[in-house]
């Protein structure tokens, strides 16, 4: 009986994620837009676009092979389980036990994987520059990340989510350097690897400034729908993680009943609400960086992430 | 009984071998020999597994050849069953493959008779109990594969693999001998029992693990005595290369695991340091390689090297806990070493054959040449992409989850008390998530410019399809990979028996966990479950897929690629390998390689291309053996003139060293 | 309450090695300034809080000093110096950004390293507080040591002040007259710096150390 109800509040949370994905995105270009004292499109625009593009013939190029065609799904896939596994408004489910920090950094790299090669497939030079830069990125990125997880990891003794977010909701935590640390590595990668400003721009499609749009120049109609759910889930993962991390306030342990459940999806929202308004503030106070030293910018990531790690190895000591 | 079976075997494979020798220009020779292979090496196969699964008692045999006061010791445990498992797995598969690959092979004599002889004195070094038997078979693999290696000695830099090959092989052996004579002692007991109750004082054990890492660590690819790794494995045929890469490598480790855990005894704390730090930097430094490659093979070959990497990093630090008394830890780290050995052997020597494939259909191993392969071979280009979503440790499959331990192990060493460990284990974390990430780049630069996209020469566009033999060859890896990252607790609980008797301790038994997750410390810690993840995604692709049939339009048109209004046929316009990584080297490889890049405009009004030529640096071949080749062949000048001295001269020589002797003998009196 | 006090001032002495990196990383001129009206800001207010917690009203001043000093003045005249120069331009690192950083982290690492098993007897805060501010002294000597360009140089020696400062107030006890006759000697060294920076700049119409070099007769 307990499993059962485990494994319904889980789906919802994987169906919650998913409704909730496009919600963000389309409140972050609204923010975005109002502070350049723009209109801006509707809140709901996101959905919109979504069904649109359902609704569109899939226009495919000569050379396009079944990697192309199979990439979407995949790409979505492991996205969507991914987000699945971050603790929103519930943890200590049964299968929180699959959801370990490391699990989800790498779903996202396979979906970067496919992505890349899907970016290679056609035989354009679009595609090289995304899939080549996109590696680049990625190359710092992830290792800035796992550094991340490490020192949160050697915090809470284990690299379960559910177990961090446990950890930190406890009395035993004060205010850390290595958190300090840890989060600013946090913030930066998020800002890498979804693609925002400084490091890429989500609204433009010229190629001397894209990275994602580049790779998926070619995608058009279902395919396109299933890549834009999959990055507007990935913002919300990362805004989750910081969440469920740094603010973990809310979140309900299992067992504690409907009520617990409610205020846990309201708090959850409102943190979603905050992240989303901060990443526009700081998305229109800064400009873009030319490409090389967006590896700069991933390098000083990293050795935040190494210094954070560095701090929990040393500082067991016996006074 | 298992050794029996084991050494009959390895005595099958000697004979077909010798036959070989005979009759290799007979018409059905080839399908012979790599049949009786087959049957030899899975027979083995069979033997080890079951062996290891029913935790058998060790057994040993003592047969009369070799050194009359020695004779020849051979010894079957739990550790030796393990890597016979491995050895012939990936022999078994390689002599499959090689069923449909040896067709067409234009010089069979070069390469039949020694084929059988490479498989027989792998088994045989696993087996070995004594200094003699383990050095004599050593030496035998080394000879077979350098034959194999040289087996196509008249194309270009082949000759030159092949002595290169020799050399750093006659150095590693050299560095075991003096290894083992430092461990018999003074004493001369060189059969392993007695090595094993010998113990070695603190200096001569710190000796013997430097000289294990110069010998084995050579054979394995540590840097910097990895140099002859990438020269050699391109240059033997691509059935060859999938054994000497994914299959001898493991044997070389097989000897440092037996020599420094089994043979030394307690290991000191700097050990610990010493290994981690040096699989770090190899890993870091093979893939980095491996990114600048356009040629598919040795960028294959380069990998293995950063693999190596990350098994030693987890031998290093299975040292480390095992001198602190922290056997679960240790258990743990060894654990997770010996599960990326086997991982490695599978994987790897999958995208050697799908290498193979390339080779066989196209004639041509540089990418730059490719393109386009996953429409004309579709299934080898399956296999390959598998193979390398399974290398680049992405989850559902097996690399992710060796990877996954390797990183577990690494959180449980806030615990070791020594200072420098304590800021050298998170730089070593940091190493191998570099060099992690580094690796997925390099396989979607191979797997995307080698199938994807559109061929860029004449012969990319004719390939065809390989024969069965090979595509089965391939298959069976696939289906391994998946297997071995959706189920990990049964191969967990294999190596139990293996990290009991080296460190005396074993992760806990993963049979009996609820939803076939592992649990490799405790269960507050950390979980992984395979299966479950697999299950969701499969889930998530599916109703993802109804969705998008039920209500989305499914119409599909085919039209040209976007193309900003400059349509262009010419498929050179495409990215090439060295494009790929041009970010990636300008990132990391002005500062390890010196990269510089240099572009030659021709002045306007003239006509003719620009060219883009890349400068990169091999630093320890300039620093280390760029001198030492130039100061032997300095002390070589030299002494050449004792080749051309007179009677007197010689006879001079002769007096003198006698008189030296005789006043040696009486000063020592 | 006591506990939470002593956190708030590790987290200050932390946030001070982090804008120490983030003095290391930047590459334009206006961005060191700022930054280091960051460090100062920084630094002020943990000297404040150590005179909350330590109930020593003179640290206040000395609060007030850093900011009003070394947040508000300062960096004001270095900005005005800079566009009276026209020297406001990207300044690379000798040896590039990534290997600056690495050099910092093995900064830390080593004053970490010495810090801690030399003040065995103090409480674990009070040894991690002064292995950082060793490190924000060693951060302003590779600031110092890795760009050509003197404005840097004068902020990274300004940095040093900033990390003794830390160091000292953590230690309970640095008496007024000495903050303040610290705090003017800074003031006339800046003077003194920007005079001849305008002197060099009018002769030889470059701050650039390395071209200064040719000029120093000795032989090339």
């Amino acid at each position: 009986m307990a499993i059962a109800l485990d494994m319904l509040v889980q789906a919802v949370q994987m169906l919650v994620v998913l409704a909730l994905a496009p919600l963000l995105t389309g409140y972050v270009r609204m923010v975005k837009a109002r502070l350049l004292r723009r209109q801006g499109p509707p809140l709901l625009q996101p959905y919109r676009d979504l069904l649109r593009l359902l609704r569109k013939e899939v226009v495919l190029a000569h050379d396009a092979s079944w990697l192309f065609r199979v990439a979407p799904y995949l790409v979505f896939a492991t996205t969507w389980v991914a987000a699945a596994l971050v603790p929103t408004f519930a943890s200590g489910l049964v299968v929180s036990a699959a959801a370990d920090m490391i699990v989800i950094v790498a779903l996202l790299g396979s979906a970067r994987f496919m992505l890349a090669l899907a970016g290679l497939d056609v035989g354009t030079s679009f595609g090289g520059i995304g899939s080549s830069r996109e590696m680049m990125i990625a190359s710092l990125a992830e290792p800035a990340m796992l550094m991340v997880v490490f020192t949160l990891s050697l915090l809470a003794g284990s690299t379960q989510l559910s177990s961090i977010a446990l950890f930190m909701q406890g009395p035993g935590i004060g205010l850390r350097v290595s958190l300090a640390l840890a989060l600013v590595g946090l913030i930066m990668v998020a800002i890498a690897e979804n693609a925002r400003i400084p490091v890429d721009n989500p609204a433009t499609h010229l190629e001397l400034t894209m990275v994602h749009e580049a790779m998926i120049l070619e995608y058009s109609g279902r395919h396109l729908a299933l890549i834009e759910a999959a990055s507007y889930l990935k913002l919300l993962l990362y805004l989750s993680v910081i969440g469920c991390v740094f603010v973990p306030w809310g979140i309900a342990p299992s067992g504690e009943g409907l009520a617990a459940y409610a205020i846990g999806l309201v708090l959850y929202a409102t943190k979603l609400a905050a992240g989303g308004f901060m990443l526009a503030v700081f998305e229109t106070a800064i400009a873009k960086m030319r490409v090389f030293r967006v590896s700069d910018f991933l390098g000083a990531a990293l050795m935040l992430g190494f210094l954070a790690a560095l701090l929990r190895f040393v500082s067991r000591v016996a006074s | 009984m298992a050794l029996e079976v084991l050494l009959w075997c390895a005595a099958a494979l000697l004979g077909t071998s010798a036959a070989a020798v005979a009759a290799a220009r007979h018409r059905a020779a080839s399908a012979c020999v790599y049949g009786i292979a087959l049957c030899a090496t899975a027979i083995a196969m069979v033997a080890a597994a079951l062996f290891l699964l029913a935790d058998g008692r060790t057994a040993t045999l003592l047969l009369p050849v070799g050194l009359p006061w020695l004779g020849a010791h051979f010894r079957l445990d739990a550790l030796a069953a393990f890597f016979l498992l491995v050895v012939n797995l990936g022999s078994a598969a390689a002599s499959l493959y090689g069923l449909g690959y040896g067709r067409h092979e234009e010089s069979p004599a070069r390469v039949l008779p020694f084929f059988p002889a490479f498989l027989a004195g792998m088994n045989l070094v696993v087996l070995a109990d004594d200094a003699f038997t383990f050095l004599f078979t050593w030496e035998f693999m080394s000879l077979s594969s350098w034959a194999l290696v040289m087996a196509h000695h008249r194309r270009p830099g082949n000759a030159e693999a092949g002595y290169i090959y020799l050399l750093m092989a006659s150095l590693g052996t050299l560095a075991l001998l003096l290894a083992f004579g430092l461990l018999a002692g003074p004493a001369g007991g060189y059969a392993f029992d007695a090595i094993r109750d010998a113990s070695p004082s603190a200096n001569v054990a710190g000796t013997v693990l430097a000289l294990v890492l110069i010998g084995a660590g050579s054979k394995a690819g540590l840097v910097p005595l990895h140099v002859w790794l990438p020269l050699a494995h391109p240059a033997a045929p691509s059935h060859v290369s999938a054994l000497m890469s994914g299959v001898m490598t493991k044997v070389a480790v097989y000897g440092f695991v037996r020599i420094v855990f089994d043979l030394l005894g307690e290991p000191a704390w700097w050990w610990g340091a010493l290994v981690p730090l040096l699989g770090g930097i190899t890993a870091v430094l093979g893939v980095l390689y491996a990114l600048m490659q356009h040629d598919l093979k040795r960028l294959l070959a380069y990998h293995t090297v950063e693999n190596i990497g990350i098994i030693f990093i987890g031998l290093g630090l299975a040292l480390a806990f095992q001198a602190n008394d922290m056997q679960a830890a240790a258990a743990l780290a060894l654990t997770a070493a010996l599960f990326h050995v086997f991982n490695h052997s599978v994987f790897k020597s999958l995208l050697f054959f799908g290498a193979g494939a390339v080779l066989t259909s196209t004639g041509e191993r540089d990418m730059e040449h490719l393109g386009g392969l996953i429409h004309r071979m579709p299934y080898t280009a399956f296999a390959f992409l598998i193979g390398s979503a399974a290398i680049s440790a992405l989850p559902p499959f097996n690399g992710f989850v060796s990877e996954w331990l390797t990183f577990q192990a690494i959180l449980l060493s806030p615990a070791l008390p020594q200072w420098s460990l304590k800021f050298l284990v998170p730089a070593i974390g940091a190493l191998l998530a570099l060099s992690a990430a580094l690796a997925a780049a390099c396989f979607v630069k191979a797997f995307g410019i080698t199938f994807l996209g559109r061929p860029r020469t004449q012969v990319a566009r004719d390939a065809k399809e390989v024969d069965a033999w090979s595509l089965t060859a391939m298959f069976v890896f696939v289906a391994l990979c998946l297997l071995a990252g959706i189920l990990p607790g049964y191969f967990i609980d294999a190596l139990s028996s293996v990290t009991h008797a080296l460190v005396g301790a074993h992760v806990p038994r993963q049979n009996e966990l609820s939803w076939l997750m592992i649990v490799p410390i405790a269960e507050s810690r950390s979980s992984y479950n395979g299966l479950l993840l697999f299950a969701f995604i499969v889930m998530a692709a599916w109703s993802a897929t109804w969705v998008i049939h039920r209500w989305a339009s499914a119409a599909t048109r085919r039209s040209a690629p976007w193309d900003c209004g400059y349509p262009d046929a010419s498929p050179i316009t495409q990215y090439t390998a060295g494009s790929f990584s041009q970010p990636i080297r300008r990132v990391f490889g002005t500062f390890v390689f010196r990269a510089r890049e240099e572009v030659h405009m021709p002045p306007p009004g003239d006509n003719s291309a620009a060219r883009l030529h890349v400068r990169l640096r091999d630093v320890p071949w300039d620093v280390l053996y760029a001198p030492l080749a130039g100061a032997v062949g300095f002390a070589a000048d030299r002494l050449n003139k004792v080749q051309f001295l007179t009677i007197r001269a010689y006879l001079t020589l002769v007096f003198g060293a006698l008189v030296v002797l005789l006043m040696v003998l009486g000063i020592w009196q | 309450m006591d506990q939470l006090a002593l956190d708030v001032a590790h987290l200050f002495a932390g946030g001070l090695v982090l804008v120490s990196f983030m003095l290391l990383y930047q590459d334009r001129m206006t961005g060191i300034v700022n930054t280091f009206a960051l460090h100062a800001l920084v630094v002020s207010l943990s000297v404040a809080w150590q005179a909350y917690i330590q109930h020593a009203p003179h640290l206040y001043i000395t609060a007030a000093i850093a900011l009003v000093v070394k947040a508000f003045v300062i960096p004001l005249a270095l900005h005005q110096i800079i566009v009276r120069l026209g020297i406001h331009r990207t300044i690379e690192p000798v040896v590039g950004v990534g290997l600056t950083m690495l050099a910092g982290i093995g900064l830390v690492a080593l004053s970490v390293m010495v810090m801690l098993p030399i003040t065995a007897t103090a409480g674990t805060l009070a040894r991690e507080d002064l292995a950082f501010a060793l490190s924000v002294v060693l951060l302003g000597l590779l600031m110092m040591i890795s760009r050509r360009n003197a404005v840097s140089q004068v902020i990274g020696f300004m940095s040093i002040e900033n990390g003794l400062i830390l160091a000292a107030t953590g230690a309970k006890g640095m008496p007024l007259v000495v903050e303040i006759s610290v705090a003017f000697s800074i003031l006339i060294a800046l003077i003194v710096i920007g005079v001849f920076l305008f002197r060099i700049r009018e002769r030889f119409e470059t701050v650039d150390i390395h071209e200064l070099h040719e000029y120093r007769g000795e032989q090339p």
